[in-house]
């Protein structure tokens, strides 16, 4: 681990309004030797915090419930940072700077329009997709296992072939239009990340894939490949002992070696290197 | 009417509706009726209304891009439909989503609604083969709770081109009523009338208490000084019954008990709390102090939650409570209530903690019930899968994992059903460079409420849990927790808490305002608000009703005044609503004002120690007990069969399905899962966590409960329950002299009366519960650092009583140095030896399979902890040196569910000898395949470290009984011959079924 390496990384996690994903998240960012910014999002709104969002280079949207997933999940979040930081937000973007949504966070770059966002740089803050509640309705805390599409151009999926994850939501069912346009997405190289059988291949049916999203949509990302937006949990396996697995293992450091960890090292890795 | 704005969100057609497809499922399979099809709206009313400009861009915000469709007024659909029902709230109940979705609207058009604006949310529910009267059935038994909610049925065309439905629930705006005078002066009969009327639950001698006093103090020059004569006010009496009530006090607890037992001499008990719970403690503490010269225990009792040294950096704190009664009426709101409320008491305990997980634990009556059920009761089915919602959603949302949780069924919790949820926080050693334990409020600091408003809900809430369910139960005893208010008030308030902006905290739960500011004026001396101040969710509160209100998500701080602006202006930046209400006092006084008027001046003293001690009596006759008949040996192949049947009975099934739609590893802390196993789908014994991100230690959580063992004897269930908790918090690891307990006793009610003929009996129960649970607590040295009791756990439905069996859960919560060497149920590979520590007896009475087969069992499991203690410690010596690589002990059915469940847990199979089980007196077949004896522990080890295990062992009873083996078998056998060999996977089908039926917490508000 290079711990010195991302010291320099400005990351910022916005908190608050019912997100509840954050102490694991910065712990994930402090384990890589980052150091990240926790600010209340009312904060960024009365722009009361020393610095804006385009002076980072990282912009993690954590997991929780905001407002309750009240109407829709990330809705009244995303209306809100509409309604208070859009320029803010895009000046970010326009710097090149890395954002990452995880759960009720993907939900919310989903309302905001950035996922999966416009075929080309910049953004045009139009949602195009929902994240429907889940086939199988309600809540459900499983691990499930994600088979990252090869060659991606991700930027916080670089050198990760597979994750095991928790999964842990109620409303994450990936939905278009229809088959055409989910794939012109996977053309486009928006579809990352697929819940997977125990084959290994992609797939639709229940739990492998907790919530019937098409051909096991999981995780989508933007044109630029800098936006990463996932409903699973690698902020919830922070080391092998997370894993369910861990306590019969013989060697659990070596068999779990690879955790959720990866994703944020490899958007740390990116940032550190633009 | 016409200044609402209605704006309706459907899916769009060709989409999916999975919440109509759960409604239409559940219709089929608890009702019978086979309804075609079934899709649903969202429905938002706003007023006063939106322009159609702002209309239109809501509707399509809410609805978003591809799934749903919104519109103004009425989606349009062409049908056809049959029934249309529409739900939405009564007038002033609790609308969280209407809440957010108005912060939503004001931000996306950029203005604010106004004063007095309100979005109010409701649901549409369009079904298809249905009739009028099968949908009006459909609403009441299914979709709307009428307490709470109203109901709309129309068929389709009335509903579709008749006029849009633009009421909404607003509460009528009234006067404020007057503050009433109550002359005490009156007869022995109206006293208890008025006691009755008025909701006190208020006993004659407490009446005729606080008649006395204000004979005496009535005339006082101060009280005369503050406005008031000589009669007591509404708000005053009502003050005083919530802070005297059952439920604040524990008045049963804390009685003068005369005990009588047959062949004994009568004794007396001065208290069962100071006896046997703190005098535990008390003991328990000093031994500690000899020992290790300091104690672990940082603040037992006095607090909102106990609270026991855990690391260099934190503390634990932990409090379990029931919400028992408000869960029978409104089974989602009463159980989120509970959890959310649950969360209080650790948050306000010291100055404060950060909440790392919760526990929950119910007892119903079966969902498969078919006897009809009495009027007023809801079938345990809806309550089962409300109380799950409630609190799915309550923990969820609140962003804290759940790290156990249990089911236990009995047709006598028909009548009241149990709801028992817990949480654990983390409390900083120091809090700007204090200690975190202690409170300091002092006079002159502000009285601050923050959090809710206030509004008629849930006033009573404190005597009403102190008094039995009837029909005319009162439906404003009902709160709904909002776990999104609260959520953003905790988050306000760490960061309070962190920069040093209060020196005091509690919770405002039952008795409100009365008992938050009443027991934290106890430190200062005194405390002076006024009412007029407080934030109301609606006019025309009395004053009374705001000093009892429990409306939720509030807690009640004290402020130093020089930090004042600090702390409100950090609440306004929060967006969470704080109010400055008035300040402590040193005057000794509880003076409450509405609006510059005195409305309550009562001497503090005669508040909190003016109740005068209950004296009971309690008169022990054993029940009763036949010796099981003998059932013949079955074949194995016949007992292959039973053992699946006895697998899937209720009580011991798995209910993995819906405790997975609990979230149990948010905050990334979580270790040992509520399932563990290979595919994890096996109960684990005990929970471990970390403390905190970058550490290894842990805390290790688990629990006893055994309601049916009170049916013999209820000193027997309490030693079960602590006997269990203790060996399962060792079977995964704990430290043996770092476990310390609560204890939630929730009784039939024990109090004299002429429809309760049995009270002294119940009261024996009680006596000899917290005996047991006295003894076991000190053999094992577990402290009980906190507790709650409930002790009106009846109904009285036309003239019928239906009483609980008396229940106490015992909860342990236990230290674990590294997580890493955490143990679980699953062992490694086949060719693990299998041993069995501690003896069986012939103890079926209370047990499972004495319930599966109708008949009595005998005598229940009994403890000896005394001799077992040592026992243990060379258990849980061996277990935390890594000499065993599976641990589990036996609960409920005893050794055969226990071997299952190992095997199931590592997808192997075990081969065991039942001869070889280490026996006291002859135990037949039964007994040694389900007598549900304590102290047992089954234990796996790699067949090379056999022999050091043994020498572990060395003069504890102990045997080999068997081993793992790679065919998923279970083959039990006995005197030489097979007893069982069936397929694990057979016998688990039923076990997987009974509980997890797919519709079960599915939506299930």
């Amino acid at each position: 681990m290079s711990a010195g390496r991302y010291g320099g990384v400005r990351v910022l996690i916005p908190t608050g309004f019912g997100l509840n994903c954050e102490a694991e998240t910065a712990h994930a960012f402090r384990a890589l030797g980052a150091e990240p910014d926790l600010v209340h999002w009312t904060d960024l709104f009365a722009h009361r915090h020393g610095r804006r969002l385009a002076d980072y280079d990282v912009l993690v949207f954590v997991g929780g419930f905001s407002y309750g997933d009240h109407i829709a999940g990330g809705l009244v979040l995303a209306t809100r940072i509409r309604a208070r930081l859009l320029d803010d937000l895009r000046a970010f973007l326009d710097r090149g700077g890395y954002a990452l949504g995880i759960c009720n966070g993907f939900q919310t770059l989903l309302r905001l329009g950035l996922l999966p966002g416009p075929d080309a740089p910049p953004h045009d803050f139009e949602p195009r997709a929902d994240l429907a509640p889940n086939d199988r309705l309600g809540y459900r805390d499983a691990w499930v296992t994600l088979r990252v599409e090869p060659d991606t151009r991700c930027a916080w999926l670089r050198g990760i072939d597979r994750l095991e994850v928790p999964s842990r939501h109620g409303e994450g069912r990936f939905v278009v239009a229809d088959d055409a346009e989910l794939e012109r997405l996977e053309r486009r190289g928006a579809v990352v990340l697929r819940y997977v059988g125990p084959d290994g291949e992609p797939t639709e049916a229940w739990p492998h894939n907790p919530n019937g999203s098409r051909r096991g949509v999981a995780g989508i990302t933007d044109a630029t490949g800098r936006i990463l937006g996932l409903m699973p949990h690698p902020d919830a396996f922070l080391h092998p002992w997370h894993h369910p697995r861990a306590l019969v293992s013989d060697a659990p450091e070596d068999e779990f070696s690879r955790t959720g960890l990866a994703v944020f090292r490899a958007g740390l890795e990116a940032a550190a290197s633009r | 009417m016409s200044d609402v704005t209605r704006i309706e969100i459907a899916m769009r057609s060709g989409f999916s509706d999975s919440r109509g497809r759960a409604v239409a499922r559940r219709i089929r399979t608890h009702l019978g009726i086979p309804v075609r099809d079934v899709r649903t709206r969202d429905v938002y009313h706003v007023e006063p209304a939106l322009s159609p400009g702002e209309a239109e861009r809501v509707a399509r915000e809410f609805a978003g891009p591809v799934t749903r469709v919104g519109a103004v007024g009425r989606v349009e659909d062409p049908g056809p439909w049959d029934v249309a029902i529409s739900v939405g709230y009564r007038p002033g109940v609790t609308d969280p989503v209407g809440k957010s979705a108005r912060v939503a609207i004001e931000d996306l058009l950029g203005r604010s609604l106004g004063p007095g604006a309100a979005v109010y949310t409701s649901r549409v529910y369009l079904l298809a083969g249905v009739d009028l009267e099968q949908g009006r059935r459909i609403a009441r038994e299914l979709l709307a709770n009428e307490i709470i909610e109203r109901i709309s049925v129309l068929d389709w065309d009335s509903f579709a081109r008749g006029p849009v439905d633009l009421s909404v629930p607003r509460v009528a705006v009234t006067t404020v009523p007057e503050v009433e005078t109550i002359d005490l002066e009156r007869s022995d009969d109206d006293l208890v009338r008025l006691s009755r009327e008025r909701l006190l639950a208020l006993s004659l001698d407490e009446l005729r208490t606080i008649r006395d006093f204000f004979r005496r103090a009535g005339d006082d020059p101060a009280r005369r000084a503050a406005g008031l004569g000589p009669a007591p006010t509404d708000a005053e009496l009502e003050c005083l019954a919530q802070t005297w009530s059952e439920h604040c006090k524990h008045k049963i607890m804390n009685a003068r008990i005369r005990y009588e037992e047959p062949g004994a001499a009568p004794e007396t008990i001065d208290s069962l709390f100071r006896t046997y719970i703190r005098g535990t403690t008390e003991q328990l503490d000093a031994r500690i102090r000899a020992r290790e010269g300091a104690s672990w225990l940082v603040s037992v009792f006095h607090d909102n939650a106990g609270v026991i040294a855990a690391t260099d950096r934190h503390h634990l704190v932990y409090k379990v409570e029931t919400h028992n009664s408000p869960s029978a009426l409104d089974p989602y709101g009463g159980a989120i209530t509970g959890i959310v409320g649950v969360n209080r008491d650790p948050f306000g305990t010291g100055l404060g903690s950060e909440l790392l997980s919760n526990v929950w634990g119910y007892c119903f009556a079966s969902p498969r019930t078919s006897t009809a059920i009495p009027r007023g009761l809801l079938h345990p089915r809806r309550i089962r899968e409300g109380v799950h919602q409630g609190v799915i959603d309550g923990g969820n949302q609140s962003g804290i994992p759940y790290a156990r949780g249990w089911e236990y069924f009995d047709p006598r919790f028909l009548g009241k059903p149990l709801v028992f949820c817990g949480t654990v926080g983390r409390m900083p050693v120091t809090v700007a460079g204090r200690p975190a334990e202690r409170k300091r409020c002092r006079p002159g600091d502000r009285i601050v409420m923050v959090g809710g408003r206030i509004g008629k809900d849930g006033i009573h809430g404190a005597t009403f849990s102190s008094a039995e369910l009837t029909e005319e139960s009162p439906v404003q005893a009902v709160q709904i927790g909002d776990p999104i208010t609260q959520k953003m008030m905790f988050d306000f308030l760490l960061e309070a808490r962190d920069r040093g902006l209060y020196s005091a905290i509690t919770d405002n739960g039952a008795g409100g305002l009365s008992s938050s500011v009443g027991e934290m004026a106890q430190q200062p001396g005194g405390a002076r608000m006024d009412l007029a101040r407080a934030p109301l969710k609606y006019q025309g509160l009395a004053p009374w009703e705001i000093l009892v209100s429990e409306a939720q998500e509030r807690m009640t701080v004290a402020v130093p005044p020089d930090r004042l602006d600090e702390f409100l202006e950090l609440a306004r930046r929060r967006e969470v609503e704080a109010t400055d209400l008035g300040e402590f006092t040193d005057d000794g006084m509880f003076h409450v004002l509405h609006d510059g008027r005195t409305v309550c001046f009562l001497p503090l003293e005669f508040l909190h120690d003016g109740l005068p001690p209950m004296e009971l009596t309690a008169r022990w006759s054993p029940p009763g007990h036949r010796p099981m008949p003998v059932a013949p040996r079955p074949d194995p192949a016949t007992f292959g069969q039973q053992a699946r049947e006895f697998l899937a009975r209720e009580n011991l099934a798995s209910n993995e399905l819906i405790a997975r739609q609990y979230d149990h590893e948010v905050k990334g802390l979580t270790i040992v899962r509520p399932f563990v196993g290979r595919a994890g789908d096996v109960p684990s014994d005990a929970a471990v966590m970390q403390i905190e991100h970058g550490r290894w230690e842990g805390y290790v959580l688990a629990e006893g409960v055994f309601p049916c063992y009170s049916d013999v004897d209820a000193w027997a269930m309490a030693e079960a329950g602590v006997d269990l908790a203790v060996r399962r918090v060792l079977a995964a690891g704990a430290r043996f002299d770092r476990i310390a307990a609560l204890d939630n006793y929730c009784w039939p009610d024990p109090l004299p009366g002429p429809d309760n003929p049995d009270a002294e009996h119940k009261l024996a129960q009680l006596v000899r519960a917290s005996r047991g649970l006295a003894r076991a607590c000190l053999a094992y040295g577990v402290p009980l650092i906190s507790g709650k009791d409930s002790m009106k756990n009846d109904a009285v439905i036309g003239g019928m009583r239906i009483s609980i069996p008396p229940t106490l859960l015992v909860s342990a919560i236990a230290l674990i140095e590294d997580v890493r060497r955490a143990v679980t149920l699953e062992t490694r590979a086949a060719g693990d030896v299998l041993f069995v520590v501690g003896e069986t007896r012939d103890e079926l009475g209370g047990t499972e399979w004495a319930r599966a087969r109708g008949v009595d069992g005998g005598d229940v499991p009994r403890c000896t902890p005394e001799d077992w203690a040592a026992r243990y410690r060379a258990v849980s010596g061996a277990i935390r040196d890594g000499l065993v690589r599976a641990a589990h002990a036996p609960g409920r059915g005893g050794l055969l569910p226990a071997l299952f469940q190992m095997a199931r847990a590592a997808r192997l199979g075990i081969e065991a000898d039942l001869d070889a089980v280490p026996v006291d007196g002859q135990p037949g077949w039964e007994a040694l395949a389900f007598a549900e004896s304590c102290g047992r522990f089954l234990l796996s080890c790699a067949p090379e470290r056999c022999a050091e295990l043994e020498r572990r062992l060395d003069g504890v009873p102990h045997a080999v009984l068997g081993r793992f083996v790679e065919p998923q078998v279970l083959r039990l056998s006995l005197g030489g011959e097979p007893l069982l060999d069936a397929e694990v996977d057979g016998l688990a089908a039923g076990w997987e079924r009974t509980l997890n039926d797919d519709a079960a917490g599915e939506d299930g508000r």
